[in-house]
């Protein structure tokens, strides 16, 4: 109650997301996962501040070492430094899910609210075609598609990198085009809508300036839910070969040369696994958290 | 006076479809089924009628919100359902509207400023960008807010302030008509009186002409010059506010007023109370001839057989074979 005499008294004017913001403050769970991205990213960003060993340093006569003082994490078959490679295999696992959440929200969210907006035919074909994308199981049709791409074999890492961001989105992108389309169905019906076209407003304006603002919150919060599901979509197609492979560092691709010593050497799954998880866990629950803020019904 | 609006018989249907792969068309909502009137620049038809009668559709047509199934309109004598490009850009800032719901009318991401200055960035003709944001202030001032608002989001504001926002947002263009969709249905009955207040006042200033729908007779009673009464997508009755309110002929039209409250408690109880029996039929299958024939006490065969014409029946137009003028409140 204090709290909203204060606001009042202040007298700033909030948007919604000005609001939204004013709920996640006070949320534990918000900077719980906020600092865990947060750490994720600057080892993403700067590998080399946590750490001044070389990943790619293999030394076969300290294989399977466990964790000591000197290398916290240990070293795996290879002799590599689990530590530094957990350190830097962030910023495969973070470049992968960025970029694949970034197409999949631009692609999905375009054509989901000029479908909604439209409606008609065009509505029709683009959620059959949405339907069709999404019969294909994910890691069935992932692996088409990334064995198809791979066919020569040998491609580079920044290459590797864009086919398995490609599978990602071209297999999800229909989640984030239904949940655009069915808001902006719900936006195209509201007065707010009918008055601008009552003042002669253009369909891109309408588009622009009245849809997208209203309908972008649920996309929002699945796209944040959905950046850790593609970091862990990584990882799974990594540990099944076809994904991330050697020379990039990931926590896939760790988890995959770690599995078969499992049982004398745990510590080198165990850590890129973890790590996996924190994140992960940290987008789920910082998008959980920005949807309670966004759904005024919630709060 | 002059003819600012024309409309002869309007015709809104709405299909009824049934099934999901392969649609058929079962019938038709007669939403709006044939509704002419006039209006003069300066003039307020008030338009009345229970829910559902086709009130709003009719508001919706006009503001071309909705394409009509047969009929014409004309604006300044040109016809406006044919209008492209830039008549019809010209149509847009003669005629504007005012929504019924202040919740759901203003766009919630939008402020105050942007939501009035709007018109002028959809019609950049009007006011040179430099000058926009000093005649967005002087539009909140003539509706009576507070012009150091402008940054504030509608959330901030009350229903009737935000009412007065859409007003602002209507008037922005200098229109000659502002159609009224109910705009005062969402209101308290004391915020009710001073956005009508409001409403006059503008129409005095600025020369407006306005359709206003409602379904309180009341509201209409203190705004309008003439009042169309609306049953089942048809006019029954049209004439002006003393001919509707003192002589009116038509039954429906006696049945309404005889349910508006008498505030004088002096003249309770004189009056003559008509109760109509059972529902609006449906509009999908209205009754032949006259449609109120289901709910009316003077029904006669002829009145299942033809429908009766609005045209002058004792001093003003009603579609009753039995038109009578029954004066129902004292």
């Amino acid at each position: 109650m204090t709290e909203q005499i204060s606001v009042l008294a202040l007298d700033k004017p909030r948007g919604l997301f000005g609001d939204a913001w004013y709920t996640l403050r006070s949320r534990p769970l918000f900077w719980v996962s906020v600092s865990l991205i947060l750490l994720m990213v600057l080892m993403a960003l700067f590998p080399a501040l946590f750490t001044a060993k070389d990943p790619t340093l293999a030394q076969l006569s300290l294989s399977r070492q466990p964790p000591s003082a000197d290398a916290w994490f240990g070293y795996d078959n290879q002799g590599y430094d689990i530590y530094a490679r957990v350190i830097y295999g962030a910023r495969a696992s973070i470049v992968v899910g960025v970029l694949a959440t970034l197409g999949v929200v631009l692609v999905g969210a375009s054509v989901g609210i000029l479908a909604g907006f439209y409606g008609g035919w065009l509505d029709s074909v683009v959620s059959r075609i949405a339907d069709v994308f999404v019969g294909v199981p994910f890691v069935l049709g992932a692996i088409v598609i990334l064995t198809t791409l791979n066919a020569g074999g040998d491609a580079g890492p920044a290459r590797i990198v864009a086919q398995v961001v490609l599978s990602i989105a071209a297999l999800s992108w229909p989640v984030s085009m239904r949940i655009m389309r069915s808001t902006a169905i719900a936006a195209k019906q509201q007065d707010y809508v009918k008055a601008a076209r009552a003042l002669g407003a253009s369909p891109r304006r309408i588009i622009t300036k009245h849809m997208l603002p209203n309908c972008i919150a649920p996309v929002l919060v699945y796209s944040t839910i959905a950046l850790g599901a593609f970091i862990g979509a990584e990882a799974t197609l990594s540990y099944l070969g076809i994904g991330l492979r050697q020379p990039v560092v990931s926590w896939g691709v760790m988890i995959n040369s770690a599995k078969d010593y499992l049982r004398v050497a745990p510590h080198a799954l165990l850590f890129p696994a973890g790590f996996l998880t924190a994140t992960v866990l940290a987008f789920v629950m910082l998008g959980d958290a920005v949807r309670e803020a966004l759904d005024p019904k919630l709060r | 006076m002059a003819e600012l609006l024309e409309v002869r018989n309007l015709v809104k249907h709405f299909p009824v479809t049934r099934g999901v792969l392969f649609k058929k068309t079962v019938g038709h909502v007669r939403a709006v089924d044939g509704v002419s009137f006039t209006l003069a620049a300066g003039e307020t038809l008030g338009v009345v009628g229970e829910s559902g009668c086709g009130k709003s559709t009719l508001a919706q047509v006009l503001m071309m919100l909705e394409p009509p199934t047969a009929g014409e309109a004309l604006f300044e004598g040109r016809p406006m359902f044919a209008m492209r490009g830039n008549a019809l850009r010209d149509l847009r800032r003669n005629m504007q509207i005012v929504l019924q719901d202040p919740y759901t009318s203003l766009n919630p991401r939008m402020t105050v400023g942007d939501i009035v200055g709007e018109p002028f960035e959809i019609h950049p003709e009007v006011a040179p960008r430099g000058s926009r944001a000093a005649r967005v202030r002087e539009l909140l001032d003539v509706v009576g807010l507070n012009p150091e608002h402008i940054n504030r989001y509608p959330h901030q504001f009350s229903g009737g302030q935000r009412q007065r926002i859409g007003i602002a947002r209507a008037l922005a263009l200098r229109p000659k008509v502002i159609v009224c969709d109910e705009p005062v249905s969402a209101l308290d009955v004391s915020i009710q009186a001073q956005v009508m207040n409001l409403l006059r006042e503008l129409q005095g200033e600025f020369g407006l002409a306005y359709v206003f729908i409602a379904h309180d007779l009341s509201v209409v009673r203190h705004l309008s010059d003439r009042v169309a009464v609306m049953y089942l997508g048809k006019i029954v009755e049209i004439g002006t506010e003393d001919e509707i309110y003192r002589h009116p002929t038509h039954p429906y039209t006696q049945a309404l007023l005889s349910a508006v409250p008498v505030a004088d408690p002096a003249l309770r109880g004189q009056r003559d109370v008509i109760r109509l029996t059972g529902d609006v039929p449906s509009p999908i299958d209205p009754p032949s001839g006259c449609r109120f024939r289901t709910r009316c006490w003077k029904a006669q065969d002829v009145c299942a057989e033809q429908e009766p014409a609005l045209v002058d029946r004792g001093g003003h137009p009603s579609a009753c074979h039995f038109a009578e003028e029954r004066s129902v409140v004292p």
